[in-house]
């Protein structure tokens, strides 16, 4: 069954005959100059919560007495002392019930103020981002893309992936935008410089 | 062959469906506070692009290019979702795509399913048709959340229940959830975090569309922004996804492209909160089943239509009907379909394929031709052209007629904004012939019109060069 309407499905497309197309012209911008600034311009423009930080131990410090959640590959130096670090295997329920999340990222967008989780080192599986009601991403300036054309090539695209601009947000009630759903109410980006 | 669902059973002749809403003073309110907001946040989105002509172009070719090779991307799609774990699936039309997602649910033993907000289910009447077979599809997006419990229609094709505003809202998730809550739209969305949450945690199955998939490489994309998809597409054992056929792009690379056009677009935001891309099945991360559900269900025939095939450029961003001043004063459930205002006034009736359904036929008539749904399209779909392309083949389907010559030349006139315009001024000119703003006899082959009607006088204005000057 599902083979022949595959086959019946591909010879339609082949009868409608669609002549060979132009080639694509990219005449966009494949550049952009934004770094540092722009991005943390952008994120806050989401009403995330954004700081520039040169000692990322002595920034977490402001989780002391909580519950978070850490992939397993967090760099050691991170784990400061005073918080409950959660570590894998976590179930659905320890994550839901968690204060929140710390991660690092895949890379990030100065233009449009994301950052993009790949699943690689300090990002765990995307439940961990998905989950905590209080995500805390740790984004080095090197990692920082101009645009997202700069930013859209990831070494291996077939990784899960997420990109994430700002808390969680709908905009369906008299088409406003409103902060806070489902996934993380609250996003902390600490950029590190 | 079985009637396809994309229009609604019963539903009126546009005409007749527009006359009713615009007594609706409510749902004009509503939809004038609710365009008019996105209209003017879009401006300013797209507005900070100083490349955004060149993105629209890049957008428009990448599509065309999928279309004239469909075939082949099709097949290279399916190589890699399967190499990567994944199961394709095809289906001719939605009765076929119904009975291949209610067989899958049934295989994983599934009563419930959550659902992430998706136009290709809404065209199949996928959620009617799981209910018949004794399977409850939870909507978990916001606005589709609000339909679903206010037993109603959509109305938009991002917002689905744009013609409700907020006390409207309240009134329905007081009565359906049974919880006290306020009118301000933070206290509505906590109710619908606390509502869905626990189905989150525990639902097996979901089902999602797709905005994007990549045929080099298999990857599937979904935009949203309220984590309901994230969560659909992350938490469940088995994740079903039903794609229409033209929602490829061929390399990783061409996202670049649609990942700027798209939510300037549709939201308005320089990005949406949250973009997921998966690949097949990931072993310890995410459903560990992966079934993609290709429905055709009208678009190869849509795909024949030299004119016509623009239409299946779209992204779903539904920018045209923000614009449209025809959708902004009927609402969209007067077009009968998930597809409402301009991009559904040509697309809704392309996948119908019948220009002998009087509701189908009558939806290329749901326009002034303003144009500015092609102006603000991130595609580049010439919507007017394919509109009088569509109304010329509506008149023919009800035979020669004096009319439908007229159509026709009518279809070859609005083919070029030039031509339009410079007809727009001769029709000025015609000015000189009324009476009392009304034109009683005209010369040849107009006189086939006005021997049996009058015509009102031209304005020395045309709509166009007013939108322009006015609303642009």
């Amino acid at each position: 069954m599902a083979s022949s309407a595959k086959e019946e499905i591909l010879a339609r497309i082949r009868g409608a005959r669609v002549p060979a197309a132009a080639p694509v012209v990219r005449g966009y911008h494949r550049e952009g100059s934004g770094g540092v600034e722009l991005f943390a311009e952008r994120v806050a423009d989401y009403r995330a919560v954004v700081r520039t930080v040169t000692d990322v131990p002595e920034a977490l410090k402001s989780l002391r007495g909580k519950r978070i959640v850490a992939p397993s590959d967090v760099p050691d130096e991170w784990l400061v002392d005073g918080v409950t670090w959660l570590r894998e295997p976590l179930s659905i329920e320890e994550l839901d019930g968690s204060d929140g999340v710390l991660t690092g990222c895949a890379v990030a967008i100065a233009d449009t103020g994301t950052i993009v989780l790949d699943g690689g080192v300090a990002q765990g599986r995307r439940a961990l981002t998905l989950l905590p009601d209080h995500h805390v991403c740790v984004v080095r300036a090197d990692q920082i893309a101009a645009s997202v054309p700069d930013a859209a090539n990831p070494p291996e695209p077939t990784r899960p992936l997420t990109f994430v601009s700002g808390p969680s947000a709908t905009s369906d009630i008299e088409l406003n935008r409103v902060e806070g759903v489902h996934g993380p109410r609250t996003l902390e980006v600490l950029i590190v410089t | 062959m079985a009637r396809n669902p994309v229009t609604w059973l019963g539903s009126p002749t546009f005409p007749q469906a527009a006359h009713k809403a615009l007594a609706d003073t409510q749902l004009r309110q509503n939809l004038r506070k609710a365009t008019g907001t996105i209209r003017g946040r879009r401006a300013a989105a797209v507005g900070e692009m100083t490349d955004w002509e060149q993105l629209r172009v890049a957008g428009e070719q990448i599509k065309d290019d999928v279309l004239s090779r469909l075939d082949t991307l099709l097949v290279r799609l399916e190589e890699s979702v399967t190499a990567r774990g994944g199961v394709v699936h095809w289906a001719r039309d939605a009765e076929e795509a119904n009975r291949i997602v209610l067989g899958l649910c049934r295989e994983e033993n599934a009563t419930e399913v959550v659902k992430v907000k998706s136009m290709a289910t809404a065209e199949i009447g996928l959620n009617e048709a799981l209910e018949a077979g004794g399977v409850h599809a939870v909507e978990t997006d916001l606005a589709e959340l609000i339909v679903q419990l206010g037993d109603d229609r959509p109305s938009h094709i991002l917002v689905p229940a744009i013609h409700r505003n907020r006390s409207e809202i309240r009134e329905i998730f007081r009565r359906r959830m049974g919880v006290e809550v306020s009118d301000e739209p933070a206290d509505l969305a906590e109710a619908a975090r606390v509502y869905l949450r626990q189905k989150f945690l525990t639902t097996k199955v979901a089902i999602s569309g797709a905005n994007f998939a990549v045929a080099d490489t298999g990857s599937i994309v979904v935009l949203e922004s309220e984590g309901n998809g994230r969560m659909c597409l992350t938490l469940p054992d088995t994740l079903i996804t039903v794609m229409g056929i033209e929602k490829l792009v061929p390399t990783w690379q061409d996202l670049e492209v649609f990942l700027q056009l798209l939510p300037r677009s549709s939201t308005a935001e320089r990005m949406n909160p949250y973009t997921s891309v998966w690949t097949g099945v990931t072993p310890g991360d995410g459903p560990q089943k992966f079934h993609l559900v290709l429905i055709d269900n009208g678009r190869t025939a849509t795909l024949a239509d030299s004119v016509g095939r623009q239409a299946l450029r779209c992204i779903r961003c539904s920018a045209c009907l923000n614009v449209c001043p025809v959708y902004e004063r009927t609402g969209g459930q007067s077009y009968g379909s998930v597809y409402p205002g301009p991009i559904g006034a040509i697309l809704t009736p392309q996948l119908v394929g019948d220009m002998h359904d009087p509701q189908a036929a009558s939806l290329p008539f749901a326009s002034s031709l303003c144009g500015a749904c092609f102006e603000v399209c991130p595609v580049r779909i010439d919507i007017p052209s394919v509109l009088t392309h569509l109304r010329a083949e509506a008149v023919e389907a009800k035979g020669r007629t004096a009319e439908s010559v007229a159509m026709a030349a009518a279809a070859w006139m609005f083919a070029s904004a030039s031509r339009y315009e410079k007809a727009q001024k001769a029709g000025s000119l015609a000015r000189f012939l009324a009476r009392d703003g009304r034109i009683t006899s005209l010369p040849w082959p107009g006189s086939k019109w006005t021997s049996s009607r009058d015509v009102p006088a031209p304005p020395s204005e045309s709509f166009r060069a007013w939108w322009r000057k006015n609303r642009g």
